[in-house]
């Protein structure tokens, strides 16, 4: 961790002495690293599990499939296999519209896009709420046609989108910026249309970048709990997910069930994070076999010259 | 096809970076667009693909106006500066898109693919990606990919400008060769008037947006229009006033002159030119070795000369005083120019009052 690149020439793992810092330095500054994430991090993890399991396994698979445990998964589950894709779409339209053409706001655009991101949570729930609540703005309108949004899945789905917004488009617009619109006008010039111009040559090179804020996005829609908290209304079975689902038991005292619910949480991120580091590694590893073979051409074309 | 323009222009915000610009391209011509970077000339060539819309002014394809048609329905090959290669598609696949494009049946497109590879000399390299190439072999796939859809007008922008001098020059004269032959209208895109000269059947030369000149790279040379055009094409030295030459007093009254390298030849002090009266007395101030030929670098009324002298005659050295006779110079006065003789060459004994 303390030694220093030095850029292609430096092949040698050890860093040359006078390159380094004093031993008791570098001792002083990895342990304290150590301590703060074993306090901060790894301590509070192994505490889910540990009181995940106090009561033994048999409670800690009954408490996830109590009758409530389960539809708080399910409802989890749905509300991000709505508004996942609904965000991609949305993320990949943006991401192309910003870095594709040239319009006027589109710095506009761009700061809402990044508003999720600056407002809180529970805000973006409250707002909701002044919307379609029964006193709020639409709200005469939506009984009349006996339609519920606030405290049932659409309002949960709403509230999901509003505070997964910016997850895909954020992390298309850098990569899709730094790739141009060569290609893209190269094929418009051999006479290809807009829909096979994004599906033939702008989306496989963005596929990896795509699938990165996707799992993002995926890990936030089933984890968010301030925006969906004001939004649910905390229906036992019927508008509780999982996040809500862990608060309402732990207020109960239910220890061993809030935390079974938790851990499925904590198992959630652990998986995202373990498909994450893969899809960086794959990508990582597919750009070094680029940059391997770029080399390689490089010294063909040397060799060609001789 | 025949490619015309008429009082083309491009204005972003309050820039205009194409000013009132037409011209006209022969049917099956090989045409250069040639200006310093800034000059406007790839904006001209990307309204004439449809990807740059003119803020106004025509573009004209065989006499029919393109202006409101679709960059898809143009009938162009665009070669990108940097390729602009599909990545992530093997070299076939890349010439193949625009086939794929037309609904060309399987067979047709992997004929016409097999073809191309062989044309560009590409032949057996059909399944390597972009990234597995050499530059000038990566510059030959685009060239291919542009080709394949049979376009009527090729437009190319800096073809050249990534490549190594030795590979550039063999690529450029197998780029001219390969267009002779398919009888293909193109406009190149170049900042470099060497490569213009060398490549193209005609030149427009281009500068702060503005059409300077157009005509065949030989009459840009010999007949520049404009002290840019003139300073631009060729390597020349401009006196501000051509009357104090020895030989023009009389004639190059008010004009600039323009003196490149073949209009003067030096004389060593011992072996003197036959009318010694035309000639400038100068110094030589630096002399540099070209391979064929030696350049150099003379002072001498007032100005400073470059000149090619034979390795045959006898060396210079740095510091030695020499006779410099000018020739000829080119005039110029506002927008026009012609070209002047030494007077007092042909006339030993000119009376002065």
């Amino acid at each position: 961790m303390a030694s220093i690149a030095l850029g292609p020439a430096a092949e040698s793992r050890e860093t040359p002495a006078h390159l380094n810092e004093p031993a008791w330095v570098r001792v002083l500054l990895i342990g304290l690293a150590v301590l703060f994430l074993t306090l901060i991090l790894l301590v509070p993890l192994a505490a889910v599990f540990a009181e995940a399991f106090k009561k033994g396994a048999a409670v800690y698979l009954q408490s996830l499939t109590s009758k409530d445990a389960l539809a708080a998964i399910r409802l989890t589950l749905a509300v991000a296999a709505i508004a996942v894709p609904l965000n991609v779409l949305f993320g990949v339209s943006a991401a192309w519209a910003v870095t594709k053409f040239r319009f006027r706001g589109k710095q506009l655009f761009l700061t809402l896009t990044d508003l999720p991101f600056a407002v809180s949570p529970v805000i973006a729930g409250l707002v909701f709420i002044l919307l379609f609540g029964s006193r709020g703005w639409l709200g005469p309108f939506l009984a009349e046609h006996d339609l519920k949004i606030v405290f049932a899945l659409p309002g949960i789905v709403l509230s999901t989108l509003f505070v997964t917004f910016p997850f895909v488009a954020r992390e298309l617009i850098p990569l899709m910026e730094a790739q141009g619109k060569d290609e893209e006008e190269a094929a418009v010039s051999l006479g290809a249309g807009g829909w096979r111009v994004f599906f033939r040559v702008t989306l496989p090179g963005i596929k990896w970048g795509l699938l990165y804020g996707i799992i993002l996005c995926n890990a936030r829609a089933m984890g968010e709990f301030g925006a969906v908290s004001v939004v649910s209304g905390h229906i036992r079975g019927r508008t509780n997910t999982l996040p809500l689902h862990v608060e309402i038991l732990y207020n109960e005292y239910q220890f061993a069930a809030a935390f079974a619910a938790a851990s499925l949480l904590v198992l959630l991120a652990l998986v995202t994070l373990a498909v994450k580091s893969f899809v960086e590694w794959r990508h990582r590893r597919h750009a070094d076999a680029l940059a391997a073979r770029e080399r390689q051409g490089a010294l063909r074309e040397e060799a060609a010259w001789r | 096809m025949e490619v015309r323009v008429d009082q083309l222009s491009k204005a972003y915000g309050g820039f205009h970076a194409v000013e009132d610009v037409s011209f006209r391209i022969g049917s099956g011509k090989l045409a250069g667009l040639l200006g310093p970077s800034g000059s406007g000339k790839t904006t001209i060539l990307r309204m004439l693909a449809g990807l740059e819309q003119p803020s106004s002014g025509d573009v004209y394809f065989d006499g029919r106006r393109m202006n409101d048609v679709r960059p898809q329905q143009r009938g162009i090959g665009f070669v990108f500066q940097n390729y602009a290669l599909f990545r992530h598609m093997t070299v076939a696949d890349n010439i193949a898109f625009g086939l794929a494009v037309q609904r060309k049946s399987r067979t047709d497109i992997r004929r016409k693919v097999e073809e191309l590879l062989e044309l560009t000399g590409l032949a057996g390299l059909g399944s390597r990606l972009p990234h597995q190439l050499s530059g000038g072999q990566r510059q030959r796939v685009a060239f291919a990919r542009a080709l394949a859809p049979e376009p009527g007008l090729l437009l190319l922008d800096e073809p050249f400008a990534a490549i190594d001098a030795k590979i550039r020059k063999e690529l450029r004269a197998w780029l001219k060769e390969t267009i002779g032959r398919l009888g293909i209208t193109s406009l190149f895109v170049t900042h470099d008037q060497e490569e213009a000269v060398e490549v193209a059947d005609e030149i427009v030369i281009l500068h702060r947006g503005r059409l300077e000149q157009h005509g065949t790279p030989e009459a840009i040379y010999r007949e520049p229009q404009s002290p840019f055009v003139a300073g631009f094409i060729g390597e020349s030295t401009i006196v501000p006033d051509a009357s104090s030459l020895r030989g023009f007093e009389e004639e190059a009254e008010h004009h600039q002159g323009l003196i490149r390298p073949e209009y003067v030849e030096l004389f060593k002090t011992n072996r003197p030119p036959a009318v010694r009266s035309a000639a400038e007395e100068g110094v030589v101030r630096r002399q540099f070795f070209r391979g064929s030929f030696w350049e150099v670098e003379v002072e001498a009324a007032g100005a400073q000369l470059t000149v090619h002298r034979p390795l045959e005659q006898e060396p210079l050295e740095p510091g030695e005083p020499v006779h410099v006779l000018i020739h000829r110079v080119y005039l110029f006065r506002g927008g026009t120019g012609r070209m002047a003789e030494n007077r007092r060459k042909t006339d030993p004994m000119p009376v002065y009052l």
